[in-house]
């Protein structure tokens, strides 16, 4: 996890580019994640890695402990903790982290705790198609149908796909683009959706698959600079 | 997210000048269109028959009748596509989405505004 920030997500909205595309995007506040540790392979304990603290609180809703934990690192008193392992930018404990970690165009993976649907059937929690509505059918709409064969193997099999809870499971979103980054207001603005409801702690980090600097592949990048050009050359009269 | 955050980050990428026309006005609507590599202006004349949205997600709908045809184009109010917006002449109407209009041909499509038009002639 070479970069990461925990942040709040706070709603939705659409944002123009120059050639007047519109990109659905995800706001997320980011900041201020405070340093609250700095732990290093050669040191105590033995793996690099930085723990980082969001959303201030009162210092008496803190148990002591953690208190007196964070107090010796030079930090102060926050709702959420997370460490990042192996984190690529030089941070001292007492620092102060914000969405400038970022910039327009990285990918980052979202990781958060989805909507909690509560007891489903298949139809909303597998995307089973249901019974016939007409044709005489009756009490069939919204059923499974058979989970098993006959006699052999007259058990039925494991994993198999029936109702039950749905929702409020950790997720992450992979691949997601940076529209904006705005410094003064602590927000990312996300390309596209991330787990959760509005107000859920999220996690936001570098991309895994997509870290910054990755290129695209050829066959990709070719048609994206055809039409790159293009929209420079919509914007360029403007200017 | 609450109201003000979000009017602060969609009012950056309001119109520069606030666009004024009303439901039933006549106007021009100058769309950016993109040829190959070039740019041009291109215009959309007809009358606003409805408004939808607020904020950033406002649309208009323009009915316009080419070649005998009835067109109608939906515009995000704030695209930048959306050069900019000319009323032609202002029009009398009582209704706020005007699809009696699709009815409706020649003279009975027309909406004047008697009293404004006197007050101040159109352009």
């Amino acid at each position: 996890m070479p970069l990461g920030l925990l942040g709040k997500k706070l709603g939705h909205t659409r944002v123009y580019d120059a050639s007047g595309n519109v990109t659905p995007v995800t706001v997320v506040l980011c900041g201020p994640n405070r340093v609250l540790q700095v732990k290093t392979q050669g040191g105590k304990d033995g793996y690099n890695s930085v723990q980082l603290g969001f959303d201030d609180q009162k210092e008496q809703r803190l148990s002591k402990a953690l208190l007196g934990h964070i107090k010796k690192q030079n930090g102060a008193a926050v709702k959420r903790i997370r460490e990042f392992r192996d984190f690529s930018k030089d941070v001292k404990p007492g620092d102060i982290i914000g969405p400038t970690l970022f910039a327009v165009g990285d990918f980052i993976d979202a990781i958060g705790t989805t909507k909690g649907r509560g007891f489903e059937g298949v139809m909303k929690r597998h995307h089973f198609a249901g019974g016939p509505a007409t044709h005489g059918a009756k009490g069939w709409k919204r059923r499974s149908g058979a989970i098993g064969q006959r006699l052999f193997p007259g058990t039925v099999m494991r994993g198999m796909k029936m109702p039950g809870h749905m929702g409020q499971v950790t997720r992450t979103t992979q691949n997601l683009e940076i529209i904006q980054v705005r410094e003064s207001d602590n927000l990312l603005l996300i390309k596209g959706a991330i787990p959760g409801s509005e107000g859920d702690y999220v996690v936001i980090r570098e991309s895994k698959k997509r870290p910054q600097g990755w290129k695209p592949p050829v066959s990709i990048s070719n048609k994206k600079k055809a039409s790159d050009k293009k929209a420079a050359a919509a914007a360029a009269p403007k200017k | 997210m609450n109201q003000a955050l979000q009017e602060k980050i969609e009012s950056e990428q309001y119109r520069k000048e606030a666009a004024k026309f009303a439901v039933g006005d006549t106007v021009k609507v100058h769309t950016k269109v993109v040829e190959g590599d070039k740019e041009r202006i291109q215009i959309f004349a007809g009358v606003v028959i409805g408004k939808r949205g607020h904020g950033l997600n406002e649309t208009f709908s323009v009915r316009r009748i080419s070649y005998g045809e009835g067109v109608e184009r939906v515009f995000p109010l704030h695209s930048p596509r959306v050069d900019k917006i000319e009323v032609e002449r202002q029009g009398a109407v009582r209704r706020a989405k005007l699809t009696y209009l699709r009815k409706r041909l020649g003279k009975g499509a027309t909406l004047v505004n008697e009293k404004k038009e006197k007050a101040a002639p159109a352009k």
